[in-house]
């Protein structure tokens, strides 16, 4: 069974006319890794919000499905424990919050919706311990309110993190790479290969072929105009460098 | 209170909303219905009083008979009938403290069902062992200390047990009801009862000082370290009876003590009154913290029932370098009318106000602070936290002022207000008068939202929407919850999610 079918996704604004998805086919495995490229505006950060149920967007057609479940049946948070992750292309700040315990709240909530036992605080501190080595997080930063005064590439990698420790089934990644500098663009790249497993999925939202040539995609899709306009394997991300989404925009429209 | 299970153990109780909404079925002892210079009498005949305390209770009486009710309050209520309460109850079968194995088991059992673990207390001396981690706490905060807590139980009007009272008469600390300390302490009571808030000062106080009926007495000696936090916790079961508590703390010079207080009254529908005074005095280089957890029952989501809080709380910082800092969550109650305040009398002594304070359903809340600076160099703090939700009012009201000869008074002040929802109202009203030139007073005020952001952010991680909101407030008022003494901090977290349920949707 895939772990996302999205069949025919038309997509507005809430009271509003323009349609912004305009009929998105796709279909993501377990195991498989989906790159999703596409010009500024075409409808990629929408895409996103959608599978993870955001307010503010009306439906108008189509169906998304999720292991199998109507996803746009699900709450925001029933989704999340249902193992759907966004990493948000602007992570939000919670001033006040220790990244430390959001993590843990956000952890314990799954874990309990998924009628699973707490985790107690020893092992919690490990699992938080390995993840943000990896990700070179220092323990420091986690004790800061979520993303307040964080750098861009902070947010990033703490996003990151979050998505090591929930360990959920789809990931979906939003422009994860902008604002990385290259040595961060690896150890981010390193934190998500190791969390590509045959039982995960994930689509990864990027403007640059860059991330690609650490995270290696099985699939890159080109979204344009709310469409997606051509589908390919990982060197359709390398002609894209080379000629621009000139081409796709025309034929799109 | 001070048990990190308490809220777990009482949601299990599950009494509607409001977790502590249980009655104990115990026989009391009510004074007739009404209030006349003959209850006066009864209330002190009862307390088997001395009869300077019954003349000084008369004095008050009178001068509250001259005395309007104030309304300048931004709260709205139904006039209280003062014939129509009972102005003492005490649970029959205990007259006064005993030793814990005497205590009628019924109302052990309403203590443990309120989390308050007195008999463990005395046997294990601590709330939870020293090396038991916490749940809730964040990276990098050492676990809990010693966890030692002194309880001084209010039941209805009546001291019912003070525990600890042997480690601490080692420390030459006094801590007793107060209806003990004017027989056993008089010199001390007479010196400062009624010396910070005087009989005549307000409607309430002036009630309070004709009708008090119990509440804690403490002392702590020159040059100590109370060896424990001491803790009250009050509770008001019996139907239409006013509880009128007095609170009385004098740290001599150079000593130190942290004082909590917690109060949970049952459910009922008619409103009851609750009219307290606390009076704390610092000597010189002494220190006071005193916190407050009050979780009174708030009315039903229509605004029937729920506690009136009128309470007049001040404290005078009488000798040089001394402090007091008053931290308050205020989540219950109906209606709360509540200004802790600090006399800053002596030289460089300072003065703090840290406040949550959070209004959901119908509840009305009109709670701040004032800061008199009155000798030199005197410093004063106030952190403010209000956050409304549902149909509540939620009004931060607070007087700085300096006097003429308060050379270099300096205030900072800073009120946060967070809305949930858009049928709920938050208000500041701060007031300032610097007669000296030399003072320097700061004033900052915010008014915000809760973010769909925030909320779609929280909930996309797992969290549903009343624990997203839950984890939101906390972030918010987690400058004053730091102030907290430990063993209330993970409690009160817990309990402001449980004041904000449904709060959103
Ligand atoms: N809440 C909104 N109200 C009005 N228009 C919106 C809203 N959200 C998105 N849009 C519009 O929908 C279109 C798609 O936006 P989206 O953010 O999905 O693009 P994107 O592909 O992620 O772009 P980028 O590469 O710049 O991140 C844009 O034209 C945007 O202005
Ligand atoms: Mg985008």
């Amino acid at each position: 069974m895939s772990i996302l079918e999205i069949k025919n996704l038309h997509v507005k604004i809430e009271g509003e006319d323009t349609e912004i998805l305009r009929g998105i086919d796709l279909t993501v495995n377990p195991g498989e890794v989906h790159a999703i490229m596409g010009p500024n505006g075409s409808g990629k950060s929408t895409l996103s919000y959608v599978l993870s149920g955001k307010d503010d967007y009306e439906i108008t057609e189509g169906s998304v499905t999720y292991k199998g479940d109507d996803l746009l049946e699900m709450e925001v948070d029933e989704r999340a424990s249902a193992g759907v992750f966004l990493a948000f292309q602007y992570p939000i700040e919670i001033p006040g919050v220790p990244t430390m315990t959001f993590l843990r709240t956000a952890l314990n909530a799954q874990r309990k919706a998924r009628g699973e036992e707490e985790l107690t605080t020893p092992a919690f501190m490990k699992v938080v311990r390995e993840k943000s080595q990896m990700l070179k997080i220092r323990q420091e930063m986690l004790k800061r309110p979520v993303n307040v005064g964080f750098s861009g590439g902070e947010k990033k990698r703490a996003e990151i993190l979050q998505m090591a420790v929930l360990e959920p089934s789809l990931c979906v990644l939003d422009e994860t790479d902008s604002g990385l500098d290259i040595d961060a663009l690896k150890i981010v790249a390193e934190g998500v290969n190791a969390l590509r497993s045959p039982e995960r999925a994930m689509v990864v939202i990027t403007h640059y072929q860059r991330l690609l040539n650490y995270i290696v995609p099985d699939h890159v899709h080109v979204l344009s105009q709310g469409r997606i306009v051509k589908s390919g394997g990982k060197e359709l991300a390398l002609e894209l460098e080379e000629s621009g989404y000139e081409n796709f925009t025309e034929q799109a429209a | 209170m001070a048990d990190l299970e308490t809220v777990e153990r009482v949601k299990e109780i599950d009494v509607d909303k409001y977790k502590y909404g249980f009655k104990t079925e115990i026989e009391s002892e009510l004074a007739p219905k009404g209030l006349s210079e003959d209850i006066v009498r009864y209330i002190s005949a009862k307390k088997d009083e001395p009869e300077w305390m019954l003349e000084w209770r008369l004095a008050a009486y009178r001068r509250w008979l001259t005395m309007e009710e104030p309304d300048w309050a931004r709260v709205d209520y139904p006039k209280i009938d003062f014939q129509d309460l009972h102005f003492y109850a005490a649970p029959k079968t205990t007259e006064g403290p005993k030793s814990l194995d005497e205590v009628d088991p019924v109302l052990l059992e309403t203590y443990a069902k309120l989390g308050i673990p007195l008999k463990e207390q005395e046997l294990l001396a601590g709330v939870r062992k020293h090396d038991e981690p916490s749940q809730l706490d964040d990276a990098g905060v050492p676990s809990y200390g010693s966890g030692k807590v002194a309880i001084d139980a209010v039941f209805d009007s009546v001291s019912v047990v003070t525990t600890f009272k042997e480690e601490l008469a080692k420390a030459g600390v006094i801590f007793c009801s107060i209806s003990e300390a004017v027989k056993e302490h008089p010199e001390l009571v007479k010196k400062y009862l009624g010396s910070v808030v005087p009989q005549s000062d307000n409607y309430y106080a002036t009630l309070n000082s004709a009708v008090f009926s119990d509440g804690s007495f403490v002392y702590i000696p020159k040059g100590t370290r109370c060896p424990m936090e001491l803790s009250t916790y009050f509770r008001i079961n019996e139907e239409n009876t006013g509880q009128f508590e007095r609170t009385l703390i004098i740290a001599d010079e150079g000593s130190y003590v942290s004082y909590l207080e917690g109060c949970t009254a049952p459910m009922r529908d008619e409103n009851q009154l609750h009219a307290a005074v606390v009076e704390l005095v610092t000597l010189d280089d002494a220190e006071i913290k005193y916190s407050t957890v009050q979780n009174w029952y708030p009315g039903d989501a229509d605004g029937k029932g729920g506690i009136y809080n009128f309470v007049t709380k001040r404290g005078d910082c009488r000798g040089k370098n001394s402090k007091i800092s008053w931290t308050q969550v205020e989540t219950g109650s109906a209606i709360t009318w509540k200004y802790p305040s600090c006399i800053l009398r002596g030289d460089n002594s300072q003065g703090e106000f840290y406040s949550i304070a959070i209004s959901n359903g119908r509840q009305q809340v009109d709670s701040g602070t004032k800061m008199i600076h009155l000798g030199k160099n005197t410093s004063s703090r106030i952190i403010s936290k209000g956050i409304s939700a549902g149909k509540s009012s939620n009004t931060y009201r607070g007087l700085v002022s300096a006097h003429r000869k308060a050379s270099n008074a300096r205030n900072f002040t800073q009120c946060d207000s967070l809305l949930i929802g858009d049928q709920c109202g938050a208000h500041t009203v701060p007031y300032i008068e610097a007669k000296n030139s030399t003072a320097t007073f700061e004033h900052e005020a915010t008014t915000s939202k809760i973010s769909d952001d925030q909320m779609f952010y929280a909930q996309q991680r797992g969290l549903n929407e009343e624990e997203a909101v839950a984890l939101i407030v906390n972030g918010f008022v987690r400058d004053v919850l730091q102030q907290l003494p430990m063993e209330f901090m993970a409690e009160t977290q817990k309990l402001i999610g449980i004041s904000l349920e449904g709060s959103v949707g």
